[in-house]
């Protein structure tokens, strides 16, 4: 019988398979993740078209003035905020695929997020540093 | 665990070659893989050229045919012949299908076939699948419950509730689904795969079950279920034409629904 050399146990299929059982868990990270990509699809292109349209070419106070309108500011939050959330979910996913290690996943996972945290942070206090 | 590159003693190694007999008129290639656990020898592809005008139709008829004319040592599972034992599943010209429903003439030039990518190779074209069926064994596929069932008679369903379980009942675990998942390959360990979620959901859908929860309790896991990244080559690959990305979906949205 061969055995798959990837399995060093003699301990049952089944055994195996149950593993630590089940995490209880993942359908908030994955019911977020399609929420932050429909909230991004118009998210997205009212800030592509505002870019290609009214930003481009301002001088800066003209820009200034843009992000201060209350209705941009918002929406340039929210962009901020669905963007590296939806970030940080989707690399979390690639690291789980691809990581050999335990220790591995749990580094890079921890980067990915503590990186999405300060770059939302960093970009929300830009908006409103303009904005107020 | 994703791994891009084959281990040294997996690296596939050019095999023989059998001629067709003199005179053959509408040859065909096989190209085989086989290996051997007990040569110690790298696996390799061996060709087979075969008279079509002496042969069945379907690829598992030229397997039987090589098997009983040309090399007795080519090993293959198969049973039924008619789709639906499931014995048959391998690679072939690069999809997942059962050797007894592939006809021949549907592979354009060599007939390319393999056993069910990454799962290991018992010998040959015989796959080691204890693994899938120890998967299949923990999402319990059968029917629970703790009411008894009415007394001389059977449980009984409505037409709707039957009709639910079209399109799931029909799976013959011919395993084509999950070994066709790039994300079955790279985290078989603990992802399900597409053959086993569907099973799971079959009893999940059966209005006959009581223990609902508890298989959605049992499947709610990062590895178990959401590995699933919507690649279809389930759906691709399906001899018997089912759908288990879409099954998979189902679960997803009842996962969403009881949370509130």
């Amino acid at each position: 019988m061969a055995q798959n050399p990837a399995i060093n146990t003699l301990r049952s299929p089944l055994g195996r398979v149950r593993g630590l059982g089940s995490a209880r868990g993942g359908t908030h990270h994955w019911f977020m993740q399609r929420v932050t990509s429909v909230a991004l699809l118009p998210l997205t292109i009212w800030f592509a078209v505002a870019a290609a349209t009214t930003l481009r070419g301002a001088s800066y106070e003209d820009a200034a003035m843009w992000v201060q309108q209350p209705w941009n500011a918002v929406l340039l939050l929210a962009l901020v905020g669905a963007t590296f959330h939806h970030v940080a979910a989707g690399l979390q996913v690639v690291i789980e695929d691809y990581s050999k290690t335990e220790a591995g996943k749990l580094v890079g996972i921890l980067l990915v997020k503590a990186i999405c945290w300060l770059a939302t942070i960093a970009s929300a206090l830009a908006v409103l540093r303009v904005a107020i | 665990m994703a791994e891009f590159k084959l281990p040294a003693n997996s690296t596939i190694q050019r095999g023989k070659t059998f001629k067709a007999e003199a005179g053959a008129k509408k040859v065909k290639a096989f190209k085989i893989y086989r290996w051997d656990p007990d040569t110690g020898e790298n696996p390799r592809n061996d060709t087979y050229e075969l008279d079509l005008d002496k042969c069945g139709p379907m690829v598992l008829d030229a397997l039987i045919k090589i098997k009983n004319e040309v090399d007795t040592t080519l090993t293959f599972r198969r049973s039924c012949r008619e789709g639906i034992c499931g014995s048959c599943a391998m690679n072939i010209d690069g999809l997942n299908t059962l050797a007894c429903l592939k006809p021949i003439e549907d592979v354009s030039g060599d007939v390319k076939i393999s056993p069910l990518p990454h799962m290991p190779v018992v010998k040959d074209l015989v796959p080691d699948l204890s693994q899938i069926y120890a998967q299949l064994r923990s999402v319990e596929p059968w029917l629970q419950t703790e009411t008894a069932a009415p007394p001389d008679e059977e449980r009984r369903q409505s037409k709707d509730e039957r009709a639910k379980l079209d399109g799931l009942w029909e799976c013959i675990l011919c395993f084509c689904c999950s070994t066709s998942c790039p994300s079955y390959w790279w985290n078989g360990d603990r992802y399900l795969g597409p053959a086993v979620l569907l099973q799971a959901y079959r009893w999940i859908a059966d209005s006959r079950d009581e223990a609902t929860g508890k298989r959605l309790d049992n499947l709610e896991d990062p590895f178990r279920l959401y590995r699933c990244h919507t690649i279809m080559n389930c759906t691709r690959t399906c001899p018997k034409g089912l759908n288990p990305a879409e099954a998979i979906g189902k679960i997803k949205q009842m996962m969403v629904e009881r949370q509130g």
